[in-house]
């Protein structure tokens, strides 16, 4: 019993566990929509091209924040552009410009060593995160949470219809804009608990579980910052345990949330599906 | 028609506004090359039901494009309720039922949520509905007969179904001008009916619709003008005076069948009425009497010669 507290008995798993809840509810309200619209891909993209900003920002002695961010925006742009002068599709637009940033970043990083190892934006460190990157942390999620709670009956319209959203007087393209620029900014915060490596799982697995688990909108998000807040809660927690890297248990959390999802979900998952089968065959057997 | 009655819309809506379009001189080209449209001009007013017909390629879709300023138009102007288009969208003056909806059908949203979408004009900054607003839903479910459905997932449905269902999202948005994009194919007679009888109902309530079809002998049955199109506006007005087989026959050219029959291939004593039956292979329009291509064309509602 005495054990299983020790972790709330130290400043610094209580801030681990604290942080990376928020941070992994922010992630999993984005990863709703993301995941609906084909762009699951962009988070991972966005996690590795945001790490020659944090390589140069440490360089320059700025806020890491800033820099990811910058990179961030600059790897989001680079894409629309590839992707409007060229008929190249989504996919490889997005491999080509997220490998050219993190060359770039691991480029830097080994030219010219800094304080912080490259290991630690790859993996995350968020049981050593310090006070100035817990603050910048916490301003991101609250910020980002604020616009997405007001926002997100638009942003629905935009990603299921955006004809639609023009017709009832809705500006689509810079409700967009700032959907990626949240997203950029998460991926930044994500950085510190998970690594740029899981970013991907922080922003796609929690909506994806949701999404066998209801076919209404505002539960899907509902379910996902649920989801994605308690497997980080208690991933950081566990990590104090194992002593592993907090990123790999989280995402390993939600991995395995999502498999009894898949498999237990009451409407979409494999079993009901099976169920329905074997009793639509009987209903069909009888004459 | 039936007087204009001013809309008494939502807060935020199309109040104190008058149903109208005009569509001055709109030349539209795509960046492939194409010149889908070239200087269309025609005007409509309140309580209207203006068809809009032409072959496959005619520029049906892209006008309805450039009306919604979703292509910019390189020359000519659009005004909707003697409003400007952004104004006019900005004041939910414009409901729009595309051709085909190119949503994710799997998108975790029910039917009601949909036609919910109808209602964001008119609600506040949060977006978060009112009585009124649920009101709105279930009669506009109600009125396209889809309110069971009201809580199925939106790809669960058939494709008549969806239709229907886009429909009500447009009933639900109370704009007084309505473009529907071929909202007759691929649903059967029965729907096609009750679509049409709706849109009676709209018309007689002063709304303003702009539908384009395929079908052309359901457009002497409820549309009372026509703009038929060939990349150009070859004719439009009143449906009795526009919609004859000569212009017919200049918007179709050879692509529409034609038949007719004169008295004396029918009968023996004489009689100078015959049949001219025109089709582009969907329904067929056809055309009764003394003064052959000059007559009214029938309606399906005229019950025998
Ligand atoms: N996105 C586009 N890019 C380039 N050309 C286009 C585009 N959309 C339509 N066109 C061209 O513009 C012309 C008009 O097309 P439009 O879709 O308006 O025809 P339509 O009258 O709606 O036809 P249909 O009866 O088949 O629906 C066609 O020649 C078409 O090839
Ligand atoms: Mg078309």
């Amino acid at each position: 019993m005495q054990e299983l507290i020790a972790p709330f008995l130290y400043d610094y798993m209580l801030k681990a566990m604290f942080v990376s809840a928020l941070v992994g509810a922010v992630c999993a309200f984005l990863s709703a929509f993301l995941m609906l619209k084909g762009w699951s891909l962009m988070g991972d993209a966005l996690g590795h091209a945001v790490v020659p900003g944090v390589a140069g920002a440490y360089l320059l002695q700025l806020p890491y924040a800033a820099g990811a961010f910058i990179s961030g925006m600059l790897a989001a742009l680079g894409m629309a552009l590839v992707k409007q002068r060229t008929r190249l599709r989504e996919d490889a637009v997005i491999g080509l410009v997220f490998t050219t940033f993190f060359a770039a970043g691991l480029l830097l990083a080994s030219i010219y060593p800094t304080s912080v190892s490259i290991q630690t934006i790859v993996l995350g460190n968020i049981l050593g995160i310090s006070d100035e990157d817990v603050i910048q942390v916490i301003i991101i999620a609250a910020v980002s949470l604020t616009i997405l709670i007001a926002k997100w009956r638009d942003l629905v319209v935009v990603f299921f219809d955006e004809t639609h959203a023009r017709t009832v007087g809705i500006n689509a393209f810079a409700l967009k804009i700032v959907f990626f620029t949240l997203l950029a900014a998460c991926t930044v915060a994500a950085l510190q608990t998970v690594g740029a490596c899981l970013v991907i799982a922080m922003v796609v697995t929690p909506g994806a579980t949701a999404y066998l688990l209801t076919d209404r909108f505002g539960r899907l998000i509902i379910l996902s910052v649920l989801i994605g807040a308690g497997t980080s809660f208690f991933g950081a927690y566990i990590s104090y345990f194992l002593d592993g890297a907090t990123g790999g248990v989280i995402v390993t959390l939600q991995t395995l949330l999502f498999l009894a999802a898949f498999y237990l979900a009451p409407k979409h998952g494999v079993l009901a599906g099976r169920r329905r089968q074997s009793s639509a065959s009987s209903e069909g057997a009888i004459p | 028609m039936s007087s204009a009655p001013v809309f008494l819309a939502g807060a935020s809506g199309a109040e104190g506004v008058v149903a109208s379009l005009s569509v001055r001189d709109v030349t539209v080209a795509y960046p492939s090359g194409v010149t889908a449209l070239l200087d269309a001009t025609f005007e409509l007013g309140a309580g209207t039901i203006c068809g809009l017909v032409g072959v496959n390629g005619s520029g049906k879709s892209t006008l309805f494009k450039a009306i919604m300023g979703f292509v910019t138009p390189s020359r000519g102007q659009v005004r909707i309720c003697g409003l400007s288009v952004n104004q006019a969208l900005k004041r939910c003056c414009v409901a729009y039922v595309p051709q085909s909806e190119e949503v994710d059908w799997n998108f975790p949203v029910l039917v009601e949520d949909v036609v919910m979408m109808g209602r964001y004009g008119h609600m506040n900054f949060l977006r978060i509905p009112t009585a009124k607003d649920k009101e709105k839903v279930t009669e506009s479910l109600e009125r396209v007969n889809m309110l069971r459905f009201r809580h199925h997932q939106i790809g669960e449905l058939s494709g008549g179904q969806k239709k229907r269902v886009f429909l009500a999202r447009a009933l639900a948005q109370e704009a007084p001008v309505i473009l529907l994009d071929e909202p007759f194919t691929g649903v059967d007679v029965k729907t096609e009916t009750a679509i049409i009888e709706l849109l009676r109902q709209l018309r007689a309530s002063g709304h303003l619709m702009l539908v384009s079809t395929h079908n052309l002998g359901s457009v002497p049955d409820f549309c009372d003008q026509v703009v038929l199109l060939n990349r150009t506006v070859l004719a439009s007005g009143p449906t009795a005076t526009t919609f004859t087989p000569q212009n017919l026959e200049r918007a179709f050219g050879g692509v529409l069948r034609s038949f007719r029959i004169e008295g004396g291939d029918l009968h023996d004593d004489h009689d100078a009425r015959s049949v001219t039956v025109l089709t582009d292979d969907e329904r067929p329009v056809v055309y009764y009497g003394e003064g052959g291509p000059e007559e009214e064309p029938l309606r399906r509602t005229d019950k025998g010669a």
